[in-house]
C-alpha cells in the first residue's frame, strides 16, 4: 500500500530522518514506536505530504507522491491524519466533522447523514450541535478521528493519538482504532511511545531511534529478538552485560560474561561477541540455599541486593551476582516472604530460554 | 459647580427633547465613521490576508511599520490628507476638502493600519496545528485560506469594531479636513471642542453623553463578539494592544 524508499529529512545540518525503507501493507495496523523526538512525527508528516522529504520517495498505492500539486492533493485525499494535540475548528461538532467532505465538494443533506453515522461510531451521538471548543480533550480527539474517517480514507495516520489523554479515554480511542481497522479495512499507521499500546494495536511494529528505522517486524520479533541493546531496553528487556560465546551445542550456548558462565538459547557461533539481556519478570528469586531445580537448562546465580525500586504492586530488585547486575520483578508478597532488603543474599534462577542474546555490532 | 449642574440639566433637556441640531450632528458622525470603517475594512482585510499568507522579503519590517501607525497622531493624518486634497494638492481636483467625503477618506486612512495589523494577528492566531489539519483533510490552498479566515472571524470583527472606535472618537482629521462647518461637516467631537470654547457647556455635555453612549454600544458589541473567541485568538489580539 505504501512503499517508502530511502526517505530522509534534514533540517539545516541536523538529520531528523535517515534513509528509512519500509513497506506498509494494505489493511494492516503498523505501529511506529520509539522515544520522543526519534522522528515518528516527522515520518508521519512526510507520509501525509505535509512536509517535503530531503531525499527518498513515497509510493502510495503504486503512484509516486512527488508529482504536481494536483497529484499531491489527490494523494493526500486518499489519506487522513489525526494529530497528537486534539485540534478542532471554532464551530459546531457537525461542521468540524463535515469539513473534509466540504473540501471534496460534497453538498446537501447527504453530509448530515454521514456526520451522524461517524458520530455514532465514535460514541458522541448527541454532540452534533455542540460547540467543539467546549469539549474535553478526549472528546476533541474523538471528533478529530470522526473528521478523519468520514472521508473514507484508504490510509489513516495517527500521531500519538492518546499521548495527551487520561488512561480511560486512551483505552476508548484504542478500541476505536481497532474497530475502524476491522470495519473499513483501513490501513492504519500509528505512532506511539507507549510500548504496551504498540503491542495492543499493531499487526506489525517498526522501531525508530534517532531518526533511523532500526527494526521492523511482527510483535514477537521486536519483543523477543530485539536487534540491539537500545531496542532491547526500549521494549523492556534489561541488558545485563557483554560476553563471548564459549561453546554452542545445538543452540544451547555457554557464554562467558565476567567471571560467570551463563547458559542461553542462541544460534550465535563460538567466539561471537554478544550482549545478554533479560526481562525482569523472567527472573525468579529464591532463598540462597534453595537448590537449583533440575530439568530444563537454567542458570542459578547467587547475589546481593543492591537496590529496590517500588512499582505499585511490584518491586524491581537489583541483584549483584559477581559483578553482573540482574534486575528481577517480584510481587510485594514475595518480597515480604523472602524478607528482601538492601544487602540480602538471594539466588536468581533464570531459564536459558529467557536470556536474550544480542550480537554486538 | 453650578455651571456643571446647569450643563448636565441642559444636556438631558437637549437629548430628551430630541433637539434636531444635536441629532443631526450625531447622525453625521455615525455616517462618516461608519463609512470610513466599511471602506477601511474592505481594503484592510484582503490586504492583511495577502500579507499574512504570502512570504516575501521585508514582511516583518512591513508589519512593524503597520504597527507603528497604530498610534499615528490624528493631526498628522489630517495634515497629510489636507496636503493631498487641498486645491493645489495632487488630488485637489476632486474638491474633497471641507466635505464629509474628505473626512471619510481621512478617517479611512487613519484606521487602516490598526485594522490591518489586528487582522494580520487574527489570522496569525489561527495556529499551525489548524493549518496542518486543514491541509491533511484535503483542502486546496484557496479552501484552506477561506477556512482560516472563517476560523479568525471573531477576531477580524473585533479589529473592525476597534477601528470604528478610533474613527468615531478622533478630532484631528475631522477638524482639519472637515473644517467644522455647521450643518455640513460638524460632527460630535469637533462640535464639543467648539462649543466648550464658546462656553456652551450644556450642548457639549449632551454631545459627550451621546459619544459615550456610542462607545458603550461599541464595547457591548465587542464583548459579544469576543465571547466567541478561542483562548489562543484572544491572546493573539491582546498581544497587539498591550
Amino acid at each position: 500500500m505504501i512503499r517508502i524508499t530511502n526517505l530522509s529529512r534534514r533540517a539545516g545540518n541536523r538529520t531528523i530522518l535517515d534513509s528509512v525503507n519500509l513497506e506498509i501493507r494494505r489493511g494492516e495496523i503498523f505501529t511506529l514506536i520509539g522515544p520522543s523526538g526519534s522522528g515518528k512525527t516527522t515520518l508521519l508528516r512526510l507520509l501525509d505530504l505535509l512536509d517535503k522529504p530531503t531525499g527518498g520517495s513515497i509510493v502510495l498505492d503504486g503512484v509516486a507522491t512527488d508529482g504536481s500539486k494536483a497529484a499531491e492533493l489527490a494523494a493526500r485525499r486518499k489519506m487522513a491524519m489525526v494529530f497528537q494535540k486534539p485540534t478542532v475548528l471554532n464551530t459546531t461538532v457537525a461542521q468540524n466533522i463535515a469539513v473534509g467532505l466540504r473540501f471534496r465538494g460534497e453538498r446537501g443533506s447527504g453530509i448530515s447523514d454521514q456526520v451522524q453515522s461517524v458520530l455514532d461510531l465514535v460514541g458522541l451521538s448527541g454532540f452534533a450541535d455542540r460547540k467543539a471548543v467546549t469539549l474535553s480533550g478526549g472528546e476533541m480527539q474523538r471528533i478529530a478521528i470522526a473528521r478523519a474517517i468520514i472521508t473514507k480514507p484508504e490510509v489513516l495516520l495517527l500521531d500519538e493519538p492518546t499521548a495527551n489523554l487520561d488512561p480511560e479515554n486512551a483505552a476508548m480511542i484504542e478500541d476505536l482504532i481497532l474497530q475502524i481497522n476491522k470495519t473499513f479495512d483501513t490501513t492504519i499507521v500509528l505512532s506511539t511511545h507507549d510500548m504496551i499500546q504498540g503491542q495492543r494495536l499493531a499487526h506489525r511494529i517498526g522501531v525508530i531511534m534517532d531518526g533511523r528505522l532500526v527494526q521492523a517486524g511482527e510483535i514477537p520479533d521486536i519483543f523477543f529478538h530485539p536487534v540491539n541493546r537500545t531496542v532491547a531496553s526500549f521494549v523492556g528487556i534489561e541488558p545485563i552485560r557483554g560476553g563471548i560465546v564459549e561453546r554452542n551445542e545445538e543452540g544451547l550456548g555457554t557464554i562467558k560474561a565476567g567471571n560467570l558462565r551463563i547458559q542461553a538459547v542462541t544460534n550465535k557461533p563460538q567466539g561471537s561477541k554478544v550482549t545478554l539481556c533479560i526481562r525482569p519478570e523472567d527472573v525468579t528469586l529464591n532463598k540462597p540455599d534453595e537448590p537449583c531445580p533440575s530439568g530444563s537448562a537454567r542458570n542459578c546465580l547467587q547475589g546481593t541486593v543492591t537496590r529496590l525500586i517500588p512499582l505499585g504492586p511490584f518491586t524491581r530488585v537489583y541483584l549483584d551476582c559477581d559483578g553482573i547486575v540482574v534486575a528481577a520483578l517480584v510481587t510485594r508478597k514475595s518480597e515480604e516472604e523472602l524478607g528482601i532488603e538492601k544487602g540480602s543474599r538471594l539466588a536468581a534462577h533464570i531459564k536459558a530460554t529467557a536470556i536474550h542474546v544480542i550480537p554486538d555490532k | 459647580m453650578q455651571e456643571i449642574i446647569d450643563g448636565v440639566v441642559q444636556a438631558f433637556n437637549l437629548i430628551i427633547t430630541l433637539n434636531p441640531e444635536v441629532f443631526e450632528i450625531a447622525a453625521l458622525s455615525l455616517y462618516i465613521s461608519l463609512s470610513a470603517t466599511i471602506l477601511a475594512a474592505l481594503i484592510s482585510i484582503p490586504l492583511a490576508g495577502l500579507i499574512h499568507f504570502r512570504e516575501f522579503r521585508g514582511k516583518k519590517t512591513l508589519i512593524i511599520i503597520i504597527q507603528t501607525f497604530y498610534s499615528v497622531p490624528t493631526v498628522v493624518v489630517g495634515l497629510v490628507i489636507y496636503l493631498m486634497i487641498s486645491r493645489s494638492g495632487p488630488l485637489g481636483f476632486f474638491g474633497l476638502l471641507f466635505t464629509p467625503e474628505g473626512m471619510i477618506l481621512g478617517q479611512t486612512v487613519l484606521i487602516m493600519p490598526i485594522m490591518m495589523g489586528l487582522v494580520i494577528s487574527a489570522l496569525g492566531g489561527v495556529g499551525r496545528d489548524i493549518r496542518d489539519m486543514l491541509v491533511s483533510l484535503g483542502a486546496t490552498e484557496f479552501q484552506g485560506i477561506l477556512e482560516i479566515v472563517r476560523e479568525a472571524r471573531y477576531a477580524i470583527l473585533s479589529a473592525v469594531v476597534l477601528g470604528f472606535g478610533r474613527a468615531i472618537s478622533e478630532v484631528g482629521v475631522a477638524m482639519m479636513i472637515g473644517g467644522n462647518i455647521r450643518g455640513s461637516t460638524r460632527i460630535l467631537t469637533t462640535s464639543i471642542a467648539l462649543e466648550t470654547g464658546m462656553g456652551n457647556f450644556g450642548f457639549s455635555i449632551a454631545l459627550g453623553i451621546i459619544l459615550l453612549g456610542i462607545a458603550l454600544i461599541v464595547v457591548v458589541i465587542l464583548n459579544i463578539i469576543t465571547s466567541g473567541l478561542s483562548q489562543e485568538q484572544l491572546q493573539a489580539l491582546g498581544g497587539q494592544h498591550s
